[in-house]
């Protein structure tokens, strides 16, 4: 699609023809289709949650952006929104969802929270949800504005726009679950789970 | 103003900052006590507002389980809290006798504090999952962070099936069905979903 400027008249035809990649041209159409159809699945935990909704309402309305319809059957989801905190409690309860969801399928971390972990360096939070499910887009914030989260949405947009059908590579798949139920090893989840910031580094007692 | 003078098995009595009547009970007579505050005429504490429990800073002060009371009839409020040593078994006797709704209270201080409510009819972790196995989170020993790595916080977390959470009991719907009238009984029995059955043969 990028030589329709290119056009060049051949004898006796009409000008008006493209050339294009085959696979040029399915992924564009698959992908753009994708992208501007997105289906969100909310799993609002929190006070991210209210500006997702009013994200979703009619002064920002992300309608506007192909996500019309919310799916709250994680059966009919391409993309999940996680906007706030998310216990260990609720940790299998996301990864199902996340299983549930049909391929392709991405996912936003909304929030502080949702990323990190944020101010809730306890006992009871997942430190980021991506030692949970793989994350396609963070969006900062404690919580973030619906602008943020619309910014989001349209670098996820990009992205989607980015892959190939046809390439292995520039599509990752989701990785299941090991043989401990992990997704990342114990030592990566370690590591992204440190504190940081003005955080004080506590030893543990095992 | 209650009087907490007369209050059976009060071991002293304090006035909390802001202004409400704590006394002390021994443990031995907690039981004891609540009955009483909870039956004498001119007590008749009816509505149990929250139970929940004390660790100091201070390694040397007993924990301590407060019984938030409320009469209704009276508009009173009074404070009952027993000591417990942390060196000694931390238990008392459940209260789920006198209200019912100290069970889900009482299970919430166990989950956080460990302290065991004896008599209590379901004593489960009711925040926590309930193969959690790091402690008492409430606890002045308890690391902020948890006991395990984050990793290991990880996977137990995910190796845990939601559905494991709630009892056989609370999975039941014949459970809540019990509590119906007999027609919507009747229609859930039969499967129907909105038809609006005949009326019941009245008793001729």
């Amino acid at each position: 699609m990028k030589r329709v400027g290119e056009t060049t008249e051949v004898s006796g035809q009409s000008p008006n023809f493209l050339l294009a990649k085959f696979q040029d041209l399915v992924n564009w159409a698959v992908n753009s289709s994708r992208a501007n159809s997105l289906w969100p699945m909310p799993f609002g935990t929190a006070c991210c949650a209210i500006e997702f909704m009013a994200t979703a309402a009619s002064r920002f309305d992300f309608a506007r952006f192909g996500m019309e319809r919310q799916a709250f059957s994680p059966r009919q989801a391409d993309v999940l929104i996680c906007a706030g905190r998310l216990p260990f409690k609720l940790a299998p309860v996301i990864r199902r969802i996340y299983d549930q969801m049909p391929q392709p399928k991405w996912v936003i971390s909304m929030g502080a929270c949702a990323s990190t972990g944020g101010v809730f360096d306890n006992y009871a939070m997942v430190q980021g949800i991506d030692t949970i499910v793989p994350v396609d887009v963070y969006v900062p914030g404690c919580p973030p504005r619906p602008e943020g989260l619309l910014y989001g949405i349209l670098l996820l947009h990009k992205k989607i726009k980015g892959e190939s059908l046809f390439d292995g590579v520039r599509r990752r798949e989701e990785q299941p679950l090991d043989d401990k139920g992990l997704r990342l090893s114990p030592e990566t989840i370690d590591e992204i789970s440190e504190p940081f910031g003005n955080s004080v580094h506590q030893f543990r007692s095992s | 103003m209650t009087s907490p003078s007369p209050v059976p098995g009060a071991l002293r009595t304090e006035v909390a900052r802001d202004g409400e009547t704590i006394v002390f009970v021994a443990p031995e007579r907690l039981l004891e006590t609540l009955t009483w505050l909870k039956d004498t005429p001119g007590q008749e504490f009816d509505y149990l507002v929250d139970v929940t429990a004390v660790e100091f800073r201070d390694r040397e002060r007993p924990l301590e389980v407060v019984y938030f009371l409320r009469s209704l009839q009276r508009r009173a409020d009074l404070r009952i809290k027993v000591e417990l040593e942390a060196s000694a078994e931390l238990a008392v006797d459940s209260v789920c006798g006198l209200w019912r709704g100290a069970d889900w209270l009482e299970r919430e201080v166990f989950d956080m504090f460990g302290i065991t409510f004896r008599g209590h009819p379901d004593l489960r972790r009711i925040l926590m999952w309930e193969t959690y196995a790091e402690g008492y989170p409430l606890r002045k020993s308890f690391p902020l962070r948890g006991r395990f790595s984050r990793a290991e916080q990880v996977r137990q977390a995910l190796n845990v099936n939601p559905e494991a959470n709630y009892s056989l009991e609370e999975l039941s719907i014949a459970e809540a069905a019990g509590d119906l009238p007999d027609d919507m009984r009747d229609r859930l029995r039969r499967g129907e979903r909105g038809v609006i059955p005949e009326p019941p043969p009245t008793a001729a």
